[in-house]
């Protein structure tokens, strides 16, 4: 469904993103990983249009979609969320949504219904008239999500939708994201909690110093050495494995 | 409810001119006239978040454009009304096109507009078309299908329906995927991409309609005053009149610069007189002035959502 080949992104002398390929195939979740400062977001924002790579190619389902803005991006039904949590704070989370569920529908009332259907989807429907600045952090990564699906986007980038969660809550939204995937939306994710990772995506790429160091299943990366010293230094797999 | 109180607001301003005297009825008028013009700042101020500090350029082209059709070309006024419209929407796409295209935000954009209308006041002042800083006459005719008036009581009604169409404008905003469109993108532009908002055309249609809404304003002041020059139409006090009564009133609401522009033509009105009662006050004028900086000052410090925000409970209160 996605093909992101070879992309390259830099900021001044600092290459943030370095000739990184990845795939999604429709119907999957599939994680992103690496340590801070990897180049994760960058690659995501470069992927949604944010951020105009510097070389390589995005394909999504056959269509070449490298440089297009955002919108044009959202339109062939790919949708990023932020890391950092960008409500609209002044205004309700209903309307927060609609203006995602604008995206497809111009008419007032179909806007409010599907807005009313994602939050119910993803658990906000009890928090629908409050402000989008009173929401807390896990209230906000829901926003977050609800917002992007109510474009109904085939293919779903999501930024660290779990960090700052407590358990329970991590427990919460990796429900919401599976039945978000039984609806029949492809997922792609970054994601520091390893153990929603796991239990969500079929195969996770590494990325390292904006170099995709890795991919497989979520079994194989952590016994991968390579990704092991990413994360832990220069010989620490050696150690672990003593 | 509410309804009902703006019925009952609408039908004591239809009769309000049949009761009182002319005096307060150009008062009326001038409330009204206000309100329009704040609302034409506030549907990019207040609702898309555009703070501009130029707004009489758009007030300024809608007085030229009709006044020099009108006195240079022989154009009847009514006539010249809608393509002075246009042509503030044309002027507001124009500025919005390049400040846009280039990226300006925020008080980058506030400054850009700020020096747009400088140049449209200067180029004013010295073109031979705009007969230079000795300013438009138009020549009196007072006649309805001249566009002047005899009365005080028909540029009220005038002013009354176009702050009406002005409301409606902005209760379609509050309604309507344009309107949350701009929202958005006044609460976070970057958000508002990520959701497929084309944020450059929605910036640009918006600085249209409110160009547009401003231009028509400024026809209406050059026929009810007969006189304008480049201070008048393009002068930094236009731009800060509208952009005060919107935030005193209340940035992004329906009737915000109504209830600016209430209160600061009362104070405006009420000061004018005061030097009269207290002597002291004689070499400080105009006074109105230095009320309107100690409101601004308590508004934005006290009462950052305006007036509208103490009358009904704000959402986010």
């Amino acid at each position: 469904m996605l093909e992101v080949r070879d992309l390259s992104k830099a900021f001044g002398g600092l290459k943030a993103v370095d000739q990184a390929s990845l795939d999604v195939r429709t119907g999957e979740i599939v994680g992103l990983i690496g340590p801070n400062g990897a180049g994760k977001t960058t690659l995501f924002a470069a992927i949604a249009g944010f951020h105009k790579p510097d070389g390589g190619r995005i394909v999504l389902d056959g269509r070449d979609i490298t440089g297009l803005a955002p919108h044009q991006i959202c339109a062939a039904g790919m949708v990023r969320t932020f890391q950092i949590t960008q409500p609209f704070a002044r205004i309700s989370v209903r309307e927060n949504i609609m203006v995602g569920a604008y995206f497809r529908t111009a008419d007032r009332r179909t806007a409010t219904r599907l807005a009313e259907s994602v939050a119910a989807q993803v658990g906000m429907t009890d928090q629908l008239d409050q402000p989008g600045s009173d929401l807390t952090v896990a209230g906000r990564k829901r926003l977050e999500l609800a917002r992007a699906l109510a474009t109904r986007p085939r293919l779903l980038l999501l930024d660290e939708v779990m960090a700052g969660l407590n358990p329970t809550e991590i427990g919460d939204i990796v429900e919401v994201i599976r039945t978000v995937r039984a609806g029949g939306v492809t997922i792609l994710l970054i994601e520091h909690v390893m153990q929603a990772v796991t239990s969500l995506a079929e195969r996770v790429y590494v990325l390292n110093q904006g170099r995709m160091i890795a991919e497989g299943t979520p079994a194989a990366i952590a016994e991968n050495p390579e990704v092991v010293e990413a994360y832990l230094g220069h010989g620490a797999a050696k150690v672990l494995r003593a | 409810m509410r309804n009902l109180a703006v019925a009952a607001a609408l039908l004591a301003a239809l009769v309000y001119p049949l009761l009182v005297p002319n005096y307060l009825i150009t008062v009326g008028m001038l409330i009204f006239f206000i309100a329009f013009l704040g609302q034409s700042w506030n549907v990019a101020g207040g609702f898309a978040g555009q703070t501009s500090f130029g707004h009489a350029v758009f007030f300024g082209v809608g007085a030229y454009t009709s006044t020099i059709l009108h006195v240079s070309h022989g154009w009847n006024p009514w006539l010249a009304w809608p393509v002075a419209t246009a042509m503030g929407g044309l002027v507001g796409a124009g500025i919005a096109f390049l400040s846009f295209r280039a990226g300006l935000r925020g008080s980058y954009f506030a400054l850009i507009t700020l020096a747009f209308a400088e140049v449209f006041r200067i180029v004013a002042n010295s073109a031979a078309f705009t007969r230079g800083g000795l300013g438009m006459l138009i020549k009196a005719d007072s006649r309805l299908e001249n566009f002047q008036f005899t009365t005080p009581i028909a540029p009220y009604y005038l002013a009354l329906a176009l702050c009406l169409v002005s409301l409606l404008i902005a209760w379609w905003l509050t309604r309507g995927r344009f309107g949350a469109r701009l929202v958005a993108i006044r609460e976070n532009e970057d958000a508002a991409r990520a959701l497929g908002i084309d944020v450059f055309a929605e910036k640009v249609k918006v600085l249209t309609l409110s160009g547009a809404m401003c231009a028509a304003g400024g026809t209406f002041y050059a026929q009810k005053y007969l006189y304008i020059d480049p201070t008048i139409a393009f002068g930094i006090d236009k731009s800060v009149e509208m952009l005060l009564v919107t935030m005193v009133g209340g940035a992004g609401t329906i009737f915000g610069p109504l209830i600016g522009s209430i209160v600061l033509t009362a104070i405006n009105e009420l000061t004018r007189n005061a030097a009269g009662v207290f002597p002291a006050l004689k070499n400080v004028q105009p006074l109105s002035l230095v009320v309107y900086g100690v409101m601004l000052i308590i508004i934005v410090a006290r009462l950052p959502d305006g007036f509208a925000s103490l009358l009904w409970r704000r959402r986010h209160a």
